[in-house]
């Protein structure tokens, strides 16, 4: 192996582990549980949404939906508890469902109306943003909301729903692991296992690599590419549900970088361990990787608005990493 | 060698990390000269034509152009100096989404002293010169992208003339011709090669090189294995350089199935055909031979499922079949290799082991879970079989030369058996031991299914079937044992002759 090698094969890993080695030395109490879980919580809903939109890549599509998907599922969820006075299960069924209905019209778009992929969920990604304003007229909503009916919505979040996001599992030290690291780490899980280790999962890397190949093997092609979208939409909503377990509102403001953020973190995951391919291991990789930087930078003080611009710059190198570096399509 | 030579190569050298691909080649090439270059797949010949054409750099040589040091750091600077090259993928010489008009005269819109604008009049007046040097009969507004294969073939060998050329590099030009289209490519070399251009062309088919070489240059494993320029030229021992061992050709011991596996009646593929019949016996092979667009390709996609016929039915063992899709096909044991690797074959990201799995995967699973070990059996034990070229199963195709690639696919639908097993053009790109094993293997494991194959070249159906079908016009004309075939009628079945009503 060639120091080059080396380096598209472990180069990412080196500089997280570097990075945190950095940030242990110059950052008081970066170094603790504490800030191990706080990193993980603030990467959680991202890292979930990153899962999602990974399978979509994988099948050689893109989903710019995501974060509407996910601030509409918060806002369906506020709804349903705050106005419709539901309880916590239906609110996550009505998440759900929405994730499922978004990803099968994604699908349908792209594989039978044959609208590119980008544009058919970017599209996607206007329409929602604004039908999720139109139930309240555009308000955020939360108990004792006035409804555009001029009644007052005076149902509340359930404590149950609320514990998604604020609930606190013992680990060695009590009250350590939030709900919502949990929810992150079983589905990074699954997604893992499914595209490494089952028929669908391969079949779905060979639905992005050669799409006639897969199908004059006897892939059921176009269903593939619309259960990817769907297993996204699903991933969202459920990223949509912890955001509004967190906040306990549906705030209308709120989940403005879910998409960007889930986005990069998938895009270095191509760079981890040198894939080059989409990949659920590097997916959660990267979107650590941006956490650990976030956090990082946040404990030494840096301002708030080179946030962006340090992600923006891990994701250009993380790029070049995957398509100079490992040197594909060319010798 | 020869001073007089236009272009002169010295000693190159080339190597991709440890392996050695280019052992110092020496090649010269004569103003108004055909050398044909011939070659087993892996021997090297792309990537020499990729250096001389400034794709890859060498690692050690020298190369001369009419005297001068020639140097091409990029494909641009070798056609500047008067180098040009006409790849054997078409889709690298033309951009698909224009017209003929703009893609014939593409290297004039940029470059020094190209107009800042784009004169559509102009580029049409341009392009029908071109055009009509080349006495090409293709409507020039076009789009490429609508056009057949050959077409763009053709286009993008006269965009290439358009240069006018010292030097001019066919890879392969006729491998997606149709011989009236060869026919139009050869008159044109000849002209050309009565202008004084010196012509490198790649071929492996044997018609192509009795018709056009003056001189041929044989390669094995990286190196110049033999250069024949006596007349006549020694074709045979041009073979046997390339090879490295004596060639035989091997006559097929025709056999005759009584248990019909797979029936069709009344089938038509195509609007204004005639119907086709045919029966395929268990434990034969048959080829199905025609030219280029008679139909063959839809009729192995009919046959898979991925196509629908016109009118018709078919019978699998007696029972009724009718799939719509490949997968309804694969379930009754119907299996393809379909034609064109690269595009409808090869997944790109995948290893050879996995490439080989890919349609059995539900075989290969438990609950849905892969089987790793189960795969990495069936593909060991087709590397095995088929003699593939590789360091193990888990190396990457774009690292196999053409022939093994065409081996993995075959291996592909080998792994499991099948009731009726056809192949599309499985020689296309494939060198001659390459197809010689491909061939043997089909022969060898043919008891118990029906094995059909398509190929555009009558030898491959020679060396291969148990009994020749011709087709022509989107239907069968004709029908041969392979055993004392009276070639003449094949042929004349196979033009579309008089004869075509007849039978």
């Amino acid at each position: 192996m060639t120091l080059r090698d080396y380096a598209i094969r472990c180069g990412f890993i080196i500089l997280l582990v570097g990075l945190i080695a950095y940030f242990a030395i110059a950052a008081d109490g970066f170094a603790s549980p504490q800030s191990a879980v706080f990193i993980f919580q603030s990467v959680a809903i991202t890292g979930v949404l990153a899962l999602g939109v990974t399978a979509t890549l994988v099948v050689g599509g893109f989903d710019l939906s995501i974060g509407s998907v996910a601030t509409s599922a918060m806002m369906a969820a506020s709804y349903a508890m705050v106005v419709l006075e539901q309880n916590a299960i239906v609110a996550v069924i009505a998440c759900l469902v929405i994730g499922v209905i978004v990803g099968l019209i994604n699908g349908w778009l792209i594989v039978y109306m044959r609208v590119p992929d980008l544009l058919a969920t970017l599209g996607m990604m206007f329409l929602l943003l604004g039908l999720q304003r139109i139930p309240t007229e555009g308000r955020s909503i939360a108990t004792g909301m006035t409804m555009p009916d001029g009644s007052v919505a005076n149902g509340k979040f359930s404590e149950t729903f609320l514990a998604l996001g604020r609930h606190r599992i013992d680990f060695f030290i009590p009250n350590l692991i939030p709900v919502s690291v949990v929810v992150l780490v079983v589905l990074a899980l699954l997604i893992w296992f499914f595209l490494e280790y089952t028929r669908f999962g391969r079949m779905m890397y060979a639905v992005g690599s050669n799409e006639r190949a897969a199908e004059l093997a006897g892939a059921p092609v176009k269903a593939y590419k619309i259960w990817a979208y769907v297993i996204s939409g699903v991933f969202a909503s459920i990223g949509g549900i912890l955001l509004a377990a967190r906040l306990g509102r549906g705030d209308i403001a709120s989940g403005n970088n879910l998409l960007l953020d889930a986005v990069a973190a998938a895009l270095i995951g191509y760079a981890v361990l040198g894939a080059a391919k989409p990949n659920a291991f590097g997916t959660a990789v990267g979107a650590v990787f941006v956490g650990v930087l976030l956090q990082g930078l946040t404990m030494m003080n840096a301002p708030y608005y080179t946030q962006d611009f340090v992600k923006g710059a891990v994701l250009v190198v993380a790029l070049v990493f995957t398509f100079a570096l490992s040197g594909r399509g060319k010798r | 060698m020869g001073p007089d030579a236009v272009f002169h190569v010295e000693g190159l050298r080339k190597s991709f990390g440890q392996n050695e691909v280019l052992g110092g080649i020496s090649l010269d090439l004569y103003a108004g000269e055909v050398t044909v270059l011939m070659g087993a797949n892996g021997a090297g010949k792309s990537t020499l034509v990729k250096i001389i054409s400034g794709v890859y750099a060498r690692g050690a040589g020298t190369m001369r152009l009419a005297g001068k040091a020639f140097d091409p750091q990029t494909p641009a600077e070798a056609i500047r100096a008067g180098v040009v090259t006409v790849h054997q993928n078409i889709n690298d010489g033309v951009v698909a989404d224009l017209d003929v008009a703009t893609n014939l005269t593409l290297d004039r819109l940029s470059g020094k002293g190209a107009s800042m604008l784009f004169k559509p009049a102009n580029v049409r007046a341009e392009a029908k010169a071109v055009a009509d040097r080349m006495g090409l009969a293709i409507d020039l507004k076009a789009r490429v992208s609508d056009l057949s294969l050959a077409d763009r073939q053709m286009v993008a060998i006269a965009r290439a003339m358009a240069h006018q050329p010292k030097v001019l590099i066919l890879d392969e030009p006729t491998s997606s011709l149709s011989s009236a289209e060869a026919d139009r490519l050869f008159s044109l070399i000849d002209r050309l090669r009565g202008h004084g251009v010196a012509i490198l062309y790649i071929s492996h088919r044997m018609s192509d090189i009795r018709r056009l070489a003056d001189r041929i240059m044989s390669m094995r494993d990286g190196v110049v294995s033999g250069v024949f320029d006596q007349k006549p030229l020694d074709y045979e021992g041009a073979v046997n350089a390339m090879l490295g061992r004596k060639i035989r050709l091997d006559r097929v011991v025709a056999r005759s199935s009584a248990r019909a596996v797979f029936t069709a009646e009344g089938l038509r593929i195509a609007h204004g055909a005639k119907p086709i019949a045919m029966t395929l016996g268990a434990g034969e092979v048959v080829a199905i031979t025609g030219l280029v667009g008679v139909g063959k390709t839809a009729l192995a996609e009919t046959l898979f499922g991925v196509r629908k016929p016109l009118a018709g039915t078919m019978h699998m063992d007696g029972k009724p079949y009718a799939p719509d899709s490949a997968r309804a096909a694969i379930a009754a044991g119907v299996f393809l290799v379909a034609k064109d690797r690269a595009e409808s074959g090869i997944v790109g990201g995948f290893n050879i082991e996995r490439n080989i799995s890919l349609p059995f995967l539900r075989r290969m699973s438990s609950l849905g879970v892969m089987k790793k070990r189960a795969e990495r059996l069936a593909a060991r034990r087709q590397i095995d079989e088929l003699g593939i070229v590789c360091r193990s199963e888990k190396d990457e195709l774009s690292a196999l030369s053409g022939g093994n690639q065409q081996k993995v696919m075959v291996a592909r639908w080998m792994s499991q058996a099948s009731r009726l097993f056809i192949l599309d053009e499985p020689f296309q790109g494939v060198d001659i031991s390459a197809r010689r094993d491909i061939a043997a293997k089909l022969r060898a494991s043919a008891d118990g299914r029906a094995t059909l194959i398509f190929v555009t070249e009558i030898d491959e159906a020679l060396e291969t079937a148990d009994r020749i079908l011709v087709m022509s016009e989107h239907t069968i004309v004709g029908e041969h044992r392979n055993a004392d075939i009276d070639l003449d009628r094949l042929l004349a079945e196979v033009a579309g002759g008089p004869l075509h009503s007849a039978a």
